[in-house]
């Protein structure tokens, strides 16, 4: 069939060869990574373990506002009067009030439940990620807030530019299938509080 | 051409067998994931006991977007492709090209942010090859190597018209500057290190720095921090002079295109059939792309030109062991890219001062001490990773000796050559060259049925 129209010469046979090769090489690469690939995706996750708090998160993402979010584990929340992540150090005053509060954006809110005790909850449109709340809870509290990748918002780029910037190295790849790292807490050895705070 | 469809139809069933041959493989080398580990805090306080009308609200965790759209991406790609590959042989159309380039850039470059491309999946083609918890995405997958089967086909189409970051460049090219020769060839060597960079970087798991400085995803965004920005607008700037500096002098994933566009059955030609040696078209290219005839050197002695070649075939092994050299030398200097050894030098550094002085701890320090791990654990992992880096950067200084090397003698090699052709593995087939030749002006008036003479050219 070669020698119909034109003759192929050396330099022709070759190249075909090469690019015959090349072809080769190519779909003996799709072939053997596709397989594994075929299973699941990777995005990119906080580690709270890890998550130091820096505020990174706010000022590195590629979003404005950041894709990270404060996220509050209802679970784990000991519901606290005073709570060290909603009050700022020393607050004249132990009541809601911007003078009062950590967060720069009014994103936590503070509701009464009960005799002392109050749920709050993390309006995420509010959130900057600034991660002073979880910080508070983090080094006096529960840890019940920490920062996580809102995969709703997360463009999941190949690389992260809050990863790069993060000191503490918290931010990891997992598998799409459980994108979630909630923090690992010990529980607590007393029986759940009625009165004593 | 029935030689040209024999090869293509070979070239496929050799493809496929790869294929085939890569999942044996891969099926027979299962391999697992490794797990993550996280030091617990307390729970300081008890959860109280809350009235029961009390309804704990739920917190919301949203999955990841699903990969519909990365499907879509992947099959955007291949029509676009598919359709540059046809302007560029078939129909021969820079107006063409010219829509379709707008349409990628709308496209891949602003509305899906310009993630994930051909030129940052290379990473995670060698995340997927060295570390075994990483999987890659079949779409990222099809992403790198659709452009690629396509170059060994019919060239530098994805770089024609596909690629927002060259489309980009190409579009605002204004006032086209020609790059001497030797400036040319210098700083195209610049792409092959930067590929050697990234591949070290991914292997070792230093990080993504293809996507760290991708010049322009901070300006499809129009997000991103100042340095991003900076960078995008200055190439965006020169890249109004001088045609598309990031795909000639640094693109990595353009290294892998020039090297399979080489071999590639077909690519974009100047002239729709024959080259009439008119000249015109010698200054149509801004990237430089077009090659003149060799002028008759019949008279001149090759001797001297056959001992610089022996010369440099001769210097090769010495200029890569150089590059070996070079790049041991530089292992510990590469090696603070990655971040655990930095974290690494930083609590060296944290409890060298300990002594000295009370300052505030380092964060890497606190990061550490978070984690579980003691210093010594850490130590251990540096020690490796340094390790790794040693092997990693001595191969990549064997690469870059070796790009040197074969560049000096490809430099030195006369081909002879009779018409004015278009460099297969320079030539991103923009199709700025098309109007320039007299032939394609007289097939177009075929076409048009307006040649005297032309029976019926109505094929659309």
């Amino acid at each position: 069939m070669a020698e119909e129209k034109d003759k192929m010469t050396r330099r022709d046979f070759i190249k075909a060869g090469a690019c015959g090769a090349a072809c080769f090489a190519l779909g003996a690469g799709l072939g053997s990574l596709g397989e594994r690939g075929a299973k699941q995706d990777m995005v990119w996750q906080i580690d709270p373990g890890k998550c130091i708090q820096c505020g990174n998160c706010e000022t590195h993402c590629v979003l404005k506002p950041s894709a990270v979010k404060c996220v509050h584990a209802f679970g784990v929340c000991g519901y606290c009067e005073r709570c060290f992540g909603f009050f700022a150090a020393k607050p004249a005053e132990y009541t809601s009030g911007a003078e009062n509060e950590l967060c720069p954006a009014a994103a936590l809110t503070r509701k009464h439940v009960k005799g002392q005790y109050h749920e709050y909850t993390v309006d995420e449109e509010k959130c900057i990620a600034c991660g002073r709340c979880v910080k508070g809870c983090r080094v006096q509290g529960n840890s019940s807030l920490f920062l996580q990748v809102r995969h709703d918002r997360c463009l999941n780029c190949s690389q992260c530019s809050i990863a790069e910037a993060c000191p503490s190295h918290a931010f990891v790849r997992v598998p799409a299938s459980t994108p979630y790292i909630r923090p690992k807490i010990k529980p607590s050895d007393a029986q759940p509080r009625d009165k004593a705070s | 051409m029935k030689r040209k469809s024999f090869l293509s139809l070979l070239l496929i069933f050799i493809a496929l067998l790869g294929v085939a041959l890569g999942l044996g493989v891969s099926l027979h080398f299962q391999r697992t994931e490794t797990a993550r580990d996280a030091k617990a805090p307390p729970q300081r306080f008890p959860r109280p006991q809350l009235p029961r009308t009390y309804a704990e609200p739920v917190t919301a965790y949203p999955g990841p977007r699903g990969t519909t759209h990365e499907y879509i991406d992947t099959a955007v790609l291949l029509g676009a492709l598919a359709l540059a590959a046809y302007l560029v042989l078939k129909r021969r159309s820079r107006r063409g090209l010219f829509v379709l380039m707008l349409f990628t850039l709308a496209y891949f470059g602003f509305y899906r942010g310009g993630c994930v491309c051909p030129i940052g999946a290379i990473q995670h083609v060698v995340s997927a090859l060295f570390h075994a918890g990483y999987l890659i995405p079949v779409t990222v997958l099809l992403f790198f190597v659709l452009p690629l089967i396509f170059a060994l086909f019919v060239g530098r189409v994805f770089c024609s018209s596909v690629c927002p970051i060259g489309t980009a460049q190409d579009l605002v090219l204004i006032r086209p500057m020609q790059v001497p020769s030797w400036l040319e060839h210098g700083l195209g060597l610049f792409a092959y290190v930067y590929l050697g960079l990234a591949v070290l970087f991914a292997a070792t798991g230093a990080g993504y720095v293809i996507c760290m400085y991708d010049p322009f995803v901070a300006f499809f965004r129009l997000s991103g921090t100042m340095n991003m920005l900076v960078l995008g607008a200055s190439f965006l700037l020169i890249a109004m002079f001088i045609g598309r500096p990031y795909c000639r002098y640094l693109c990595p994933y353009g290294v892998l295109l020039r090297l399979l566009s080489k071999v590639s059955l077909s690519h974009a030609t100047i002239t729709p059939d024959e080259c009439v040696q008119c000249r015109l078209c010698e200054d149509a290219c801004p990237f430089g792309a077009i090659r003149k005839p060799t002028e008759d050197t019949g008279h001149v002695p090759r001797g001297a030109g056959k001992v610089r070649l022996g010369l440099l075939i001769l210097a090769l092994p010495v200029i890569i062991a150089l590059g070996v050299l070079l790049g041991h030398t530089s292992s510990r200097a590469l090696a603070g890219m990655h971040p655990t050894v930095r974290q690494a030098w930083a609590v060296r550094r944290d409890e060298a001062m300990k002594e000295t002085s009370d300052e505030e701890q380092d964060p890497s320090a606190l990061a550490l001490l978070r984690t579980g791990k003691t210093p010594e654990q850490l130590y251990a992992i540096e020690a490796s990773v340094l390790r790794q880096f040693e092997v990693g950067s001595s191969v990549l200084g064997a690469w870059v000796g070796l790009v040197i090397g074969v560049k000096l003698i490809a430099l030195s090699v006369r081909r002879k050559r009779t018409d004015h052709e278009a460099d297969p593995g320079q030539c991103v087939a923009c199709g700025r060259c098309f109007a320039y030749c007299p032939r394609e002006h007289l097939r177009l008036k075929e076409l048009r049925g307006e040649l005297p003479g032309a029976e019926g050219g109505q094929t659309t």
